[in-house]
């Protein structure tokens, strides 16, 4: 029975140096990229720029039409939930605030995180496994050419600059989701919705959620590329890390999201 | 003999005393590799001269693979250097490496061909990155690699649309783009039919011809390794068994290079302590 202990205890206290190690991968390419922006253009070694747009184009404007169905959805859920629990107290009418406030602040940042999780993280993440295991990862550095530089430093960037902003466009159609829905219900007029959102959501709450967002870009690009990079063997370990780059994705926003909600409501 | 031997007896291959009067362009000194607690390579030695066709031989687990690894900068030694071009690889700052392997080519097994970027695009990517090259410069330079390597009027088609000799034609173009004075195949012929693998087997003693390089091949193909090497180098479990011409290495008295030469398979030496040790997995 004790040695059985033993062996759990040692499993878990490798699990757990396992997940220190790749905090401190994560940490450790984090800086890189810094590294490879500033110091790239004098190496003559920028980031690359086409590259960039192209991840721009994958991680942003290719996501649109998913992020665009999914958040009217949502916003007319929301609505329909919060005048269904509103009525219990006649308060219909209060209905705008706590959808304002929800979707700029939670889950407009939240569904766009998870989705770009589930969609870029996961191509990311097979993208380099697939590379590691074709040696393109080697030739890369062979030919003196930095992968983090050449695949993480475009992916990292593209991330930063386009979640934040398909956050901003998931508010706003979840907003304009749930006004619709609201308008038909309550018979309130678009004039009247526009208003009673401008007054209860501030620069602020707006802030809070595109500031969250650009953490969730960096933490599903950090996850996908350290989980892509301990690709081994062949196509089934593709497979297994992309599903565990997902997973891992998701938690870390949910996570983060609890942290960044409890420390911004405290302040 | 053979209408292809003769061609390939007809080639220009550098004499003995050719070879030892060129400068060394590769010197390894008492290499050591681990894996892990696992020791793969025990202090191996060798010097590649200028434009000498070097090829690695050895069975499986011989160990070379992880000395190709080491050569390259990929795998760091426990102990021992490698000098290439006078330079210590383990040794040097970053952007020494950079400009290092810059003068090195690099063919590998597989292609290694960006799967993203079409034939052009992959021989093109070395220029792009290291040189200031306007567009149509750099397109001449990969097309006259890619008519070197006879690949010219395939520049559109993309890695997964290549046949198993082009993606090796196109991922040694790939390699000689930048021309580097030291060229690296590994297992160039593996997985290619005889014909195919005999063409690769002339275009390195082509590149070689043209370029004057170094080439370092690991295979295990017996009759590629015949045709293209000056010198011969037979690993076995991380040591070096021999160095030296193929008819030094075919007329060796060893009998480990006796069998692998003649397909021999040697018989397994089981110690009982090590193989119940394995089963019961006590060091693990």
């Amino acid at each position: 029975m004790l040695d059985g202990l033993g062996d759990r205890m040692e499993r878990l206290g490798r699990s757990a140096a396992a997940g220190m190690a790749e905090f401190g991968l994560g940490a450790v390419l984090l800086a890189q990229v810094m590294f490879w922006i500033v110091a790239g253009p004098r190496r003559a070694q920028p980031v690359r720029l086409e590259a960039t747009f192209e991840r721009c184009m994958e991680v942003g404007i290719m996501a649109v039409p998913i992020i665009t169905l999914m958040s009217v959805t949502i916003g007319m859920m929301l609505a329909i939930q919060g005048i269904y629990s509103l009525r219990i107290f006649g308060a219909e009418e209060q209905v705008v605030l706590g959808v304002g406030m929800s979707v700029v602040r939670e889950f407009g940042p939240l569904i766009t995180g998870i989705l770009v999780a589930g969609r870029t993280g996961s191509s990311l993440a097979a993208r380099i496994g697939t590379m590691r295991i074709s040696q393109e990862i080697d030739a890369l550095s062979v030919m003196g050419i930095n992968p983090v530089r050449f695949i993480v430093a475009p992916a990292l960037i593209a991330m930063v600059v386009m979640v934040p902003i398909l956050t901003f466009w998931s508010s706003i159609v979840m907003l304009t989701g749930a006004g619709w829905y609201i308008s038909l219900d309550l018979g309130m007029s678009a004039g009247a919705y526009i208003d009673r959102l401008t007054e209860v959501v501030r620069v602020g709450d707006v802030m809070h959620g595109l500031g969250k967002s650009t953490l969730f870009g960096v933490l599903i690009t950090l996850v996908g590329v350290i989980n892509g990079a301990m690709v081994s063997g062949s196509a089934e370990g593709v497979g297994k890390m992309t599903t565990r780059s997902v997973v891992l994705s998701i938690c870390a926003i949910i996570v983060t999201d609890m942290i960044f909600a409890f420390l911004a409501t405290r302040s | 003999m053979t209408h292809a031997a003769a061609e390939t007896s007809s080639r220009y291959r550098p004499s003995a005393a050719d070879l030892a009067t060129a400068s060394p362009m590769i010197e390894i000194r008492d290499l050591v590799t681990h894996y892990g607690k696992r020791e793969i390579l025990h202090g191996i030695n060798i010097e590649v001269r200028q434009g000498e066709i070097m090829v690695i031989m050895g069975g499986s687990g011989s160990g070379k693979s992880t000395l190709l690894n080491a050569l390259l900068g990929l795998l760091r030694p426990t102990s021992g250097s490698i000098r290439i071009l006078g330079q210590d690889l383990n040794a040097i700052t970053d952007i020494e490496r950079t400009k290092l392997r810059q003068k090195m080519g690099v063919a590998f097994q597989g292609g290694a061909l960006f799967s993203s970027l079409n034939v052009l695009e992959n021989i093109m990517l070395p220029l792009k990155e290291h040189t200031r090259l306007d567009r149509n410069t750099m397109r001449i330079m990969a097309r006259m690699k890619m008519q070197v390597v006879s690949l010219a009027g395939f520049e559109n088609l993309m890695p997964a649309e290549l046949s198993g000799g082009m993606i090796k034609r196109a991922a040694l173009a790939r390699a000689i783009v930048m021309d580097p004075r030291i060229l690296f195949c590994d297992e160039p012929s593996a997985g290619l039919d005889p014909v195919v693998s005999s063409a690769i087997d002339d275009l390195i003693l082509t590149l070689r011809e043209a370029m004057d390089m170094s080439i370092v091949v690991v295979t295990h193909e017996l009759e590629s390794a015949f045709k293209i090497a000056d010198r011969i180098c037979v690993l076995d479990k991380g040591h070096i068994l021999t160095i030296g011409t193929v008819d030094e290495v075919r007329h060796s008295p060893n009998e480990h290079i006796q069998n692998l030469l003649n397909r021999r398979a040697e018989p397994e030496i089981l110690d009982p302590d090590e193989y119940l040790r394995w089963l019961t997995a006590v060091n693990q």
